[in-house]
């Protein structure tokens, strides 16, 4: 009974698991990681398996009451054992550490993606508590919705006007923290239509759990038809209008922006050495 | 007058908050009250207080987590019924700003004031014991540091109902612990309560490396000094090094919060980064201070229950120390998101994994002990072979995770929180109940109930696995840590799940105060009074339970490792203690109240500067100073046992002992 309910419940946590966040990636990031994911657990689960195995099956046959077991009381040492004990962590961790170099190279977010289409560049600037998506080429900004072509790179920059979050739409693959006065930068790529959920993974204060927001991946068409469309309505995003945005709020709806002011990123995450924060230094 | 404290800084107008710090102040009233009424004080006074016995400040130190596990483990509880609720549109019946307090506070208190102080007191009794040797090296700088830490708890719990508690996580990342993001007191509770207990910890911590360093009995080099004080040595070393880099980093961030300092703000070129390096750079090795201990216990424990020596003991510590020295250089996998470039993310993911290499030979060597032995089943192998299960799945996830890009998924999610649950209760909180149950009898004189223990361990081991196992999947599903409210109704179940088996470790800990009651008032049919209750290995054993102040009449003499053990082979006994006719007259420091008052104007240091009360604050500086000049030049520091009361100690315990 309770093993039926058991197994019921872990098999109900697996297909869970499978149909969305990580272990369901849209891009081409995300599945190379995935792949790094399952790989490595079962690489480990060969090990690991036996060993706790091997622990039950010692501590059952060995206890005291089993007349059977041998007991022998002065063993404490065998060099051939020893051997083996550190030769089976060390081989697994090669073969891991392998897997680690390799793939913090080919999958190091600033990397540009190798692909044959050029990259939509967007600028992403985290508020307190909402999400700000500039398109430079396109002149044009989103607030909490970010609208990408599908299979087309996505070229991020990454800034803060306040405290530390973390970019993440778990569907496509790598995370990376937004910081104030700096500058991360992050490829992913959406492989098909669809609309992914995002958030920050960052703690950043009250407004934190709200900072979600859904990236829409269009055919390239109507991301096309989107862009023209928000450049027909909405307002402009100025240093004035900008200066509203700063103000801390729980992230409520959407907006976009017809209009840009240019370099707003840039004089964003270069504001260092003014004295800029709300309630300023002390 | 009063700096910012007003009566606007007590929470009137939160029930929930104020009905649970009147009933915690009505506890604490009642005991008080009850020890007055009765007499008590001169008592406590005498042999508590102003104790500078090792064994005395081990037991307070285990007291003080006890208690701060019921605190954290509140919280905790808070945290998971509030997520089993806030799902889709409901926002739970925390908000915020309330529940932001409780993660962080949940984080400080389990660490700082649960593992650290259970994980300390165990070595603070067990050390001298083990090597043989009547104190530890500085006995009132121990007294001082038990007390320092007494007052870091103090004071975090004064922030429940004196304003508040830090808004930022339990390591109040910058910029958003600058006053610009969090203009309250609340991490000012946390930088204050932590600068103070983290100088106890120090302080602790040089005390007890000299005393593995200098002290040990007769003999006893460092190839024959029992595991558990390899790990120790290797866990002290380790604070000695780490905590000034923690005292350091919050000094910074203090000359920020108070004197407009810009290390780590947004403005005049701060840099957040490097706040959080350095506190990793102390928190990664903070991991290894709290297991390694716990390793140490679990190799006693199965070694002693299988009736045979710990297996490959010479891989045993040179994994210890390995892990040791590692330690510092693995910091940066707590953060490969913060873009540190392909080279060095790399780096720190490969260095991450090659600790797993000493620490899986450890379990190799456990198992291989369990093999050839005649297992005993008592509450401490219970807790071993649970923690061998459980921590090969924590240790599979770290791994994991150092590998940079699965890291790039998975930080900060839930599948992290599962994690590192995963080695804190299934190495730290295992081992130190482990210890526990072990150690109990030597400390009081009667062994712990075991049924109760068994049911105990069930109830945390299958708590455990409900607890946490749909917290990775929730973190594989995209669940961040520290949400107070999410919108997939998917996740509700498995978060139902999780309040689940965090109710059935709440059980486990009524159950831990069950098994103490019932202990206690059956203790005379559990004595111990051979002193050696589990036919153990090493030198605690040799001496009665509980052992005298001056803990061994006759200093033992040691030419191997497991020294008791081989001293039971040789004389053919069970009763392998050294009866000799003569004793000699032998010293034991005298008690001592430094720590005491020394804590008292700590808290009154800290309290005053977390409200800008500055008279208050030169106040307790200026008592701090005094206390510390008068203990400087006191003239008598030890009282003369003589050699009468020693043989009548023996001989009384040698009649007991034939009695049985």
């Amino acid at each position: 009974m309770w093993l039926r309910a058991l197994s019921i419940t872990s098999a109900a946590m697996l297909t869970a698991s499978c149909t969305e966040g990580v272990l369901d990636p849209h891009g081409p990031v995300g599945k190379a990681e995935r792949i790094i994911l399952y790989d490595s657990t079962a690489i480990m689960l060969a090990v690991i398996i036996p060993v706790i195995v091997l622990t039950l099956v010692f501590a059952w046959w060995f206890r005291a009451r089993n007349s059977r077991a041998r007991y022998r009381p002065d063993w404490e040492y065998s060099g051939r054992i020893e051997m083996i004990i550190w030769s089976i962590p060390a081989l697994v961790i090669l073969f891991l550490g392998g897997i680690a170099w390799t793939g913090s190279h080919d999958l190091d977010p600033p990397l540009p993606l190798a692909e044959s289409t050029a990259p939509l560049d967007i600028e992403v600037i985290s508020l307190d508590w909402r999400w700000l998506f500039i398109y430079p080429h396109e002149g044009i900004a989103s607030l909490n919705r970010l609208v990408v072509p599908a299979g087309v790179p996505l070229r991020f920059r990454l800034t803060s006007t306040t405290v530390m979050n973390s970019f993440f739409v778990p569907q496509l693959g790598s995370q990376i923290y937004a910081m104030p006065n700096m500058v991360t930068r992050l490829n992913l790529e959406a492989d098909q239509p669809g609309t992914f959920e995002g958030l920050s993974a960052q703690f950043s204060g009250d407004g934190f759990s709200d900072m979600r927001f859904d990236l829409v991946s269009t055919e390239a068409e109507a991301f096309k038809d989107w862009v023209n469309s928000t450049k027909a309505q909405g307002g402009i995003l100025d240093a004035r209008t900008f200066e509203e945005l700063e103000r801390p709020a729980k992230a409520d709806g959407v907006q976009t922006y017809a209009q840009v002011s240019e370099g707003l990123f840039d004089r964003i995450s270069s504001r260092s050495m003014a004295a800029v924060s709300p309630q300023g230094g002390r | 007058m009063m700096g910012r404290l007003t009566w606007a800084a007590i929470p009137f107008d939160q029930p929930v908050v104020m009905i649970a710090s009147g009933t915690v102040g009505f506890v604490i009233f009642c005991v008080l009250a009850l020890v007055t009424v009765k007499g008590w004080w001169p008592y406590l006074w005498r042999e508590w207080i102003t104790s500078v016995d090792h064994k005395r400040i081990g037991v307070m130190y285990i007291g003080l987590a006890l208690l701060m596990l019921v605190r954290g483990f509140s919280d905790a509880m808070l945290m998971r019924s509030q997520l089993a609720l806030a799902a889709g549109h409901a926002q739970g019946y925390l908000p915020p700003e309330h529940y932001d307090q409780i993660f962080s506070a949940h984080g400080t208190i389990m660490i700082f004031f649960v593992a650290m102080p259970f994980v300390i007191g165990l070595m603070n009794f067990v050390l001298p014991l083990q090597l043989g040797v009547r104190d530890v090296a500085f006995p009132v700088l121990n007294s001082v540091g038990f007390w320092l830490s007494a007052a870091g708890v103090l004071l975090v719990n004064v922030s429940l109902v004196v304003g508040e508690f830090a808004r930022t996580g339990w390591l109040a990342y910058p910029p958003l612990s600058e006053v610009a993001y969090s203009p309250g007191v609340g991490v000012d509770y946390y930088l204050w309560s932590l600068q103070i207990s983290g100088l106890g910890t120090l302080l602790s911590g040089i005390n007890l490396t000299t005393t593995i360093l200098k002290l040990r009995s007769p003999g006893m080099g460092y190839r024959q000094m029992p595991i558990f004080c390899w790990t120790a040595l290797a866990s002290n070393l380790l604070i000695v090094a780490a905590f000034p880099i923690l005292t350091a980093t919050f000094a910074m961030l203090l000359l920020d919060r108070y004197c407009g300092f810009h290390f780590f703000t947004n403005e005049l070129g701060g840099n957040p980064m490097m706040y959080i390096n350095l506190i990793w750079c102390w928190g990664h090795p903070e991991v290894y201070i709290l297991i390694l201990p716990a390793f140490g216990v679990f190799s006693e424990v199965v070694a002693t229950f299988s009736g045979k020596p710990l297996f490959g003991r010479r891989s045993m510590v040179m994994a210890t120390m390995v892990i040791c020295v590692l330690s510092f250089l693995v910091w940066l996998h707590h953060f490969f998101t913060m873009g540190a470039g392909a080279d060095v993310n790399a780096f720190f993911g490969v260095m991450t994994m090659i600790i797993a290499v000493p620490t899986g030979v450890k379990i190799f060597n456990w198992l291989f002990t369990l093999y050839g032995g005649r297992i005993r089943f008592t509450v401490p192998i219970y807790w071993a072979i649970g923690f061998m299960v459980t921590f090969v799945i924590g240790g599979m996830t770290g791994v994991l995770m150092a590998i940079p890009p699965a890291d790039f998924v998975l930080h900060n999610s839930l599948f992290l929180i599962a994690h590192f649950h995963n080695v804190a209760i299934g190495g730290v909180v295992f081992g130190v109940m482990a210890g526990i149950s072990y150690w109990f009898p030597k400390a009081f004189g009667f062994t712990l109930n075991e049924r109760l223990g068994k049911a105990v361990f069930w109830c945390w081991f299958i708590g455990f696995y409900l607890a946490f196992m749909p917290l990775y999947v929730l973190g594989l599903m995209g669940a961040t840590r520290r949400m107070q409210h999410y919108s997939n109704m998917h996740w509700q179940p498995l978060m139902l799940v999780a309040l689940a088996g965090a109710i059935l470790i709440l059980l486990g800990i009524a159950l831990t105060v069950v098994q103490l009651a019932v202990s206690i008032r059956r203790r005379e049919h559990n004595r111990d009074v051979t002193g050696d209750p589990w036919n153990g290995r090493t030198l605690e054993w040799s001496t009665p339970s509980p052992p005298p102040v001056w803990n061994f009449s006759h200093l033992p003499q040691v030419d191997r490792s497991d020294a008791f053990w081989a001293m039971k082979q040789q004389r053919g006994t069970a009763q392998g203690r050294n009866v000799q006719r003569t004793y000699e007259t032998i010293h034991v420091p005298r008690n001592n109240p430094t720590g005491f008052f020394l804590a008292f104007f700590a808290v009154l240091l800290g309290f005053s500067l977390i409200w800008r009360i500055w008279w208050g604050a030169g106040l307790g500086l200026l008592g701090a100073i005094v206390i510390c000049l008068v203990q400087a030049w006191r003239t008598d520091g030890e009282i003369v046992v003589p050699a009468e009361k020693v043989a009548s100690f023996e001989r009384l315990h040698g009649l007991k002992e034939r009695a049985v």
